[in-house]
């Protein structure tokens, strides 16, 4: 079976221009894949460039070299070098993201925040809709929540929205950052055994947990990001 | 998604477009193409260039050098410079669209919120009246105007209502081509709100390619995919628009970004 997901050599830095123009080191030469059907979890302390790894995963942060192989309609694209609308159709169509807080929009309701990811890629909206209804009743958000936009929802509300939106669609390649950090105990476990039928579809997934026990219940590996620290790197 | 040919070409190529006033910089050197369904966001400070820029695309203004090419509906490329005064009129009555920051300056405030939607369709040649007042009617509930203002005349609407309205008049020929200046400037932000939802809808469903003048980042983030950032008349950073958003490279870029206030 083909990599799904291939990094290889990837460095970054950040340059403050409003500090003087100190360069921040995030990583270096980080190297990793993963493959359909696999959970690769981020590890190490904070501030180790896990977030950023994700980010730049999903082309938010650009990288100062190496590359981000994705799987994309049967060719290898490589999204570090890929022009914005490549980017765009990558994520329409092959990587999906889960970000820890919600981007809220005015006035547009939680089903429908959850729903958009498949009528941009042509579904029909009533079907879109139903699933979006599915999930969001999955993961128990109450029923009188769903047409309100969420922007005055709780922390643990938004996220299960956010989560919803990015488990609707089937993009090969899912990324998770700290999907669980809000959530109680019965939410935490319907969002792990959705990972659990993301993997038997045969999804690539790589993510950030904090959450040992969801941690200890996803991971297929571990990858330790402080490997990737400029500093260590030969 | 619709695959049809005509998505698989940009929609306008512009090469390295040049405007002076006089010995003034308006903008140099701006090079890029816009694909159908795209949204271009162009930000930057007042004087940056982003007006004369838009303005120059538009064939409101003619460059000083350079070229825009526009893919016509017939599919043929055409330098819009070179096009004659008839020409360029019929394209943007019908095939563009362009709302301004003012809509007093997008609308005829003396005749009735209908008949300005309803005269874009007479440009084209719809003459049965019926049916302009119908698709009139129609468009006017898409933007939100309530059916019994269609005989007000927009000098007795509020701010939010004729921004709205100029938006309705612009889209109801189909363009696919749209250019904004500052279309939520100077409303309030409940306002804004409401008009940004609005366009943000209707660009998706109608896959119009748009290129919108904004100082606000926040617009830019919430309706483009991706941005032109510009400073002194040049194009200074480039990219989609989360990316330049969450990881600026340039010093003016980084200063913008990090002068957005949190709430």
């Amino acid at each position: 079976m083909m990599t799904a997901l291939t990094v290889k050599n990837l460095s970054k830095t950040f340059t403050m221009h409003l500090r003087d123009g100190v360069v921040l080191p995030v990583v270096e030469n980080v190297n990793f894949h993963v493959q359909p059907g696999e959970c690769v979890v981020l590890g190490g302390p904070s501030g180790a460039g896990k977030s950023s790894i994700l980010k730049m995963v999903y082309g938010n942060y650009g990288v100062d070299a190496g590359s981000i192989v994705i799987q994309h309609h049967g060719a290898a694209v490589d999204l570090a070098t890929a022009d914005p609308r490549t980017v765009l159709t990558l994520r329409r169509d092959s990587i999906g993201y889960v970000s820890q807080f919600l981007r809220t929009v005015p006035r547009v309701s939680a089903l429908d925040v959850v729903a958009e990811p498949l009528v941009i890629r042509g579904v029909d909206k009533g079907e879109a809709q139903d699933r979006a209804r599915a999930l969001l009743a999955r993961l128990n958000l109450p029923e009188r929540l769903w047409s309100l936009p969420p922007a005055t929802f709780s922390g643990g509300e938004q996220q299960r929205v956010n989560i919803a939106r990015g488990f609707i669609t089937d993009h090969p390649v899912l990324l998770l950052d700290e999907p669980t950090a809000s959530l109680d105990a019965t939410n935490r476990a319907v969002v792990v055994a959705m990972i659990g039928e993301k993997k038997a579809q045969g999804v690539a997934l790589l993510g950030i947990f904090h959450d040992e026990e969801v941690r200890e219940a996803v991971a297929d590996r571990i990858l330790d990001v402080t490997a990737f620290a400029p500093e260590l790197a030969a | 998604m619709s695959q049809d040919m005509s998505m698989q070409e940009p929609l306008l190529k512009v090469d390295n477009l040049t405007k002076y006033y006089g010995s003034r910089l308006g903008c140099a050197d701006v090079s890029f193409e816009l694909w159908p369904g795209e949204v271009l966001a162009i930000v930057g400070e007042s004087g940056s260039g982003k007006t004369t820029l838009l303005n120059s695309l538009s064939a409101t203004l003619e460059p000083t050098s350079g070229q825009t090419h526009y893919r016509m509906r017939d599919g043929a490329w055409r330098n819009i410079y070179d096009l004659s005064e008839a020409e360029r009129r019929f394209l943007v009555r019908t095939d563009w669209g362009f709302v301004h920051q003012n809509p007093a300056d997008g609308l005829r405030m003396t005749v009735s919120a209908g008949a300005n939607v309803g005269e874009r369709l007479m440009a084209v040649g719809d003459r049965h009246y019926g049916h302009i007042r119908e698709t009139a009617l129609d468009w006017l509930g898409r933007v939100e105007i309530a059916a019994d203002r269609i005989d007000d005349q927009p000098r007795s609407f509020s701010g939010g209502m004729r921004q709205r309205l100029q938006i309705a008049r612009n889209l109801v020929t189909g363009p696919r081509l749209v250019f904004m200046d500052e279309p939520t400037g100077g409303l309030d932000v409940s306002v804004q709100a409401r008009l940004l939802d609005l366009l943000r809808g209707l660009v998706g469903e109608l896959g119009l390619a748009a290129i919108v003048v904004t100082h606000d980042l926040a617009v830019a983030r919430l309706l483009s995919h991706r941005m032109m950032v510009m400073k002194d008349g040049h194009v200074i950073e480039a990219g989609l628009t989360d990316r330049v958003l969450d990881d600026p490279r340039e010093p003016y870029t980084q200063l913008l970004v990090s002068s957005i206030l949190q709430v």
